[in-house]
């Protein structure tokens, strides 16, 4: 565990760095971005939080049951979403046209509309939920299995 | 004066990322070090890969607020998407894998830990 | 006689690389021959709806390709939990 400064200025900057990663991962379909890119950035917070405070006091907040479950709702949305379509092909586009996300927006260059994009913004959201909990349990485990020994599973 | 650039220059920058790494797998032995080396081959790769669909003064394919001209090609982009998380995957059980042989064995050499025993 | 047999392949691996990138072989760089590329610019708009081309390429026209890498992510996640586990067993002493 890091000094006093350095634990402070870490809880405040994780709110900052949580909405940054939320934001990228939401405007997939407008802007640069993507599930992938804002959960690589949610992560990198989440190694900040290591590193100030060590691997023993971040157990006790992020445990495993939470997110094992996360991981694994992530990829029955991404399941889901797929096999929607299966009157026309495997992966077809059922929500253009429709009032939800399917507004079609001008053709040429504009500024965009966040209710567009056929299914594209739930699967940004699924593959997010994906990318954050596995990597975070990645590093989690890494960090425990170098640092102490006397944990019992 | 930008849109001709001579001789293919990030050809030639993704070869010698490519050959650097070739250097260090043959030569080197320490397990940190190899693994350093697949990574840069990974990153030599992926350079290529976005470098061939570049088009002389063109500009990022997403059609909000564009200026006018031409765009790049946009699915070699999205194949180095998928390369960068399958090289990470890779990369994850590396490090495990080095975890624990430094654990079994005490060294991170890779000779000592080439023989099989038992 | 190791470091000679390494040294012969670097400088093959390197000549093959290197030849490979020149003029005859690969294409100038900025003027790529593409058709496929042309397609998906004009159209996405009115198919896909949305405004960025990489997302929609990544998510709607190759949607399976996408599907097999969060596959990869998912086994690769188990695998590395799988392996780094601290399980302490109580010896039983009779």
């Amino acid at each position: 565990m890091l000094s006093k400064i350095v634990r402070t200025v870490a809880n405040q900057l994780i709110l900052f760095i949580l909405i940054f990663g939320l934001y990228v991962i939401a405007h997939g379909h407008l802007t640069p971005g993507g599930g992938f890119q804002g959960g690589a950035v949610i992560v990198s917070g989440v190694v900040m939080l290591l590193v100030a405070f060590s691997s023993q006091e971040l157990k006790k907040s992020l445990r495993e049951r939470l997110l094992s479950i996360t991981e694994s709702t992530g990829a029955l949305i991404f399941s889901i979403l797929a096999f929607a379509g299966i009157g026309t092909v495997f992966f077809y586009n059922f929500l253009v046209g429709t009032p939800i996300f399917g507004r079609i927006p001008a053709t040429g260059p504009g500024p965009g509309n966040i209710w567009t994009g056929g299914f594209i913004p739930l699967m940004n959201l699924a593959v997010g939920l994906k990318v954050v909990a596995g990597l975070s349990a990645v590093v989690l485990a890494m960090a425990l299995f170098s640092s102490g020994e006397e944990i019992e599973e | 004066m930008m849109e001709y650039i001579p001789l293919n220059f990030p050809f030639l920058a993704a070869a010698l990322l490519v050959g650097i790494s070739f250097y260090i797998l043959i030569f080197k032995r320490n397990l940190i070090k190899l693994i350093m080396g697949i990574g840069m081959l990974a990153s030599g790769v992926n350079l290529f890969l976005v470098a061939l669909g570049y088009r002389a003064g063109g500009n990022a394919p997403i059609y909000t607020d564009v200026p006018e001209g031409p765009m790049v090609l946009p699915v070699p982009q999205a194949l180095t998407l998928t390369s960068i998380v399958i090289n990470v995957a890779v990369l994850a059980l590396m490090l495990t894998m080095v975890i624990l042989i430094y654990r079994h064995t005490g060294s991170l050499d890779s000779e000592k830990s080439r023989k099989m025993k038992g | 006689m190791r470091q000679v047999i390494g040294l012969i392949v670097l400088l093959v691996v390197i000549a093959f690389l290197v030849s490979g990138m020149l003029p005859p072989i690969m294409h100038d760089f900025g003027y790529p021959p593409s058709d496929m590329d042309d397609y998906i610019i004009e159209n996405a708009q009115e198919e896909t709806g949305s405004n960025n081309v990489v997302t929609s390429v990544v998510f709607d026209y190759r949607a399976l390709d996408t599907y097999g890498e969060a596959t990869i992510l998912f086994t690769a996640v188990t695998g590395v939990l799988l392996l780094l586990r601290t399980v302490k067993r109580k010896e039983e002493s009779s």
